[in-house]
């Protein structure tokens, strides 16, 4: 029997002060994300309408959050040119810019009533790198900054840009019988959230299928764990697993076909694939131990999943189509929830170490643990698509609870969101 | 049937027994598992309990135990175990499901928040597995009991430290009625 020595009377006060120290620790990370990111300069747009934020600055939070960029603070700026304006070059580089994005917007057409047109220009070479229009509705205004964001960020680093991209998340509010939990879709910097579903019990594990339209999620509204997709341009839903004990954990394969689940209607939490076609349910683990939170590789034939087969909770990876799992992590004595990165090269996951859960990042070829965060009770951690930025939650009283990190583990951003206790964060593709 | 309830007497008398010598450790999981397996006095019913056990098995509709009003087992950090003080209770559940073979219960799991919320609802199951197949060693039927986890996403207790998690590690008996 396993032994529990009670708590003394100065530990809850030195967790505190724990608590209070790790957050001074977040804020000085947030000034070093700075180094090593390239400055560029967003020029409020000439905008009187739509009303709401100037689309400039929409899209210098974006490219902030990514630790890829730096943008000139407005108060800076030596000039402020709207197209058609020219654009004085040599005031830019002395003011140690390199990259300038000027833009305004104008009345469009019936469809779409506005139209942002903006100009990306060398400031160095005095060149333009993009000179674009976006047509848009006025509801749609922050979707279009997202879209210029992303248009900037892949022609800068060549990769894709995330921004335009969605996040789904759970709120719990209320306590007792008000208790209400919400699952909802909102755009990747956490603004227009929107409800998906709401119920009285739990609803758990959202996760994105790959083209985007369905979310796939655990609802425990019959008072037994069920798994729904629902597709959320019509709101039609289908109940796909509502076996006796565990249905939950969802994940995508890759190519949409297939949701691994944990079930534990054999008698203890195991890890099935189901065929969303056919509903053939396979098995793909039986032992005594728990093994849930299943996750696809990207080339869908294996699966990292969370098992205490020995002893205590770590990540393995598991032949899809059969075979002896692998252990990947084995620092510390709680490793959970991992998934793998877009490129398969590292896993994001959640790791206990001296009773803080923190989000860490495993590289699997050097298989060096990176944390991420300094919580204490950070979870549910989800990759950006592009694999640069990682989703998750956070649970300390008092401060915001969606947040995202970079893999770098410089550039920290925490997220609006609906009131209540947060959960369950994953990133679209 | 009977031999089984018989040999499921015999156990719950030999748990009383160990409860005897187990109430001086204490000290588990901090103080509130200890105070709240004290402050239901169980002794005397599983006592009375034993004697209508005695007397012909719990047949006697009137002679049977009553449906227990401590319906919480809670658990140490990671553990499944039921604690000795939760022994008695579990017993005493046992034994009333037994003796109303129409009840039926279902056994809800619960963890605290820390960690991963999946892997809570796997450690919440696993912790009510591990009342259910006490409760059927001390007699109670299979088609009795239902198992629902909701892991760490019905606290009973709010809050971020150990003394909120203490009291949402646990099991709780819900009777869904005859």
């Amino acid at each position: 029997m396993i032994r529990f020595p009670s708590i003394p009377p100065w530990l809850p006060g030195l967790l505190a002060l724990l608590a209070v120290t790790a957050r001074a620790e977040l804020t000085v990370d947030i000034t070093q994300g700075v180094e090593g990111a390239l400055p560029i300069a967003i020029v409020p747009f000439g905008q009187t309408e739509p009303a709401g934020d100037n689309l400039a600055q929409i899209i210098a939070a974006d490219l902030e959050s990514s630790g890829r960029f730096t943008p000139m603070p407005a108060a800076q700026l030596p000039e402020r040119p709207v197209p058609p304006g020219a654009v004085n070059f040599p005031l830019w580089q002395s003011a140690g810019q390199e990259h300038i994005v000027v833009g305004r917007v104008t009345p469009g057409s019936a469809g779409a009533p506005f139209e942002a047109e903006y100009v990306l220009y060398d400031a160095i070479r005095g060149s333009q790198l993009l000179a674009e229009r976006v047509a848009f509705k006025a509801a749609d205004a922050r979707r279009a900054a997202h879209r210029i964001a992303d248009r900037i960020y892949q022609q800068l680093t060549g990769e894709r840009g995330v921004f335009a991209t969605r996040i789904t998340y759970v709120t719990a509010s209320g306590s007792g019988k008000s208790r209400t939990y919400r699952l909802y879709v909102a755009d990747a910097d956490g603004q227009d959230a929107r409800e998906v579903i709401s119920s009285p019990e739990p609803l758990m594990s959202p996760a994105w299928s790959p083209d985007g339209k369905r979310i796939a999620y655990v609802s425990f509204e019959e008072h037994a764990a069920a798994v729904f997709v629902q597709d959320l341009a019509t709101g039609g839903r289908r109940k796909v697993s509502a076996t006796p004990g565990i249905n939950g954990a969802p994940a995508w394969s890759p190519d949409g076909a297939m949701l691994a689940l944990t079930l534990s209607k054999d008698g203890n939490p195991d890890i099935y694939t189901l065929d969303l076609v056919s509903g053939a349910l396979r098995r793909l683990t039986q032992d005594d131990a728990i093994e849930t939170e299943p996750g696809f590789a990207p080339d869908g034939r294996s699966l990292v999943v969370t098992s205490d087969r020995g002893g205590k909770p770590q990540l393995y990876r598991l032949p899809v189509g059969g075979g002896e799992p692998q252990r990947l992590t084995f620092d510390g004595d709680y490793n959970a929830r991992g998934q793998f990165s877009p490129d398969g090269r590292s896993l994001i996951l959640v790791h206990g170490d001296g009773g803080a859960f923190r989000i860490a990042r495993l590289d699997l070829g050097t298989r060096e643990l990176i944390p991420l965060t300094k919580g204490r009770l950070d979870a549910s951690p989800s990759f950006a698509p592009n694999g640069r930025v990682v989703l998750y939650t956070r649970k300390e009283s008092g401060s915001d609870q969606l947040a995202t990190v970079t893999i770098d583990g410089r550039r920290h951003r925490a997220l609006p969101a609906k009131a209540g206790d947060v959960r369950g964060a994953a990133w679209s593709p | 049937m009977n031999r089984t309830r018989l040999v499921g007497g015999l156990v719950a008398l030999a748990l009383a027994a160990a409860l005897g010598a187990c109430s001086t450790r204490g000290g588990m999981d901090g103080g509130a598992a200890g105070r709240a397996g004290a402050g239901a006095g169980y002794g005397d019913a599983a006592g009375g309990r034993h004697g209508a056990r005695a007397a012909g098995y719990g047949q006697d509709a009137a002679g049977a135990a009553p449906r227990p009003s401590q319906t919480v087992i809670l658990f140490g950090y990671d553990s499944d175990d039921v604690l000795p003080q939760y022994q008695p209770v579990v017993a005493a559940h046992a034994d009333y499901l037994a003796s109303h073979p129409g009840e039926s219960a279902v056994l809800e799991g619960h963890a605290d928040e820390r960690g991963s919320p999946e892997y809570n609802v796997a450690l919440g199951e696993r912790r009510a597995r591990s009342v259910l197949k006490s409760l059927r060693l001390q007699g109670a039927g299979d088609e009795q009991l239902r198992l629902l986890s909701y892991g760490e996403e019905k606290p009973a207790v709010a809050g971020h430290d150990e003394s909120a998690w203490q009291q949402n590690r646990r099991v709780e008996i819900v009777y869904t009625g005859p």
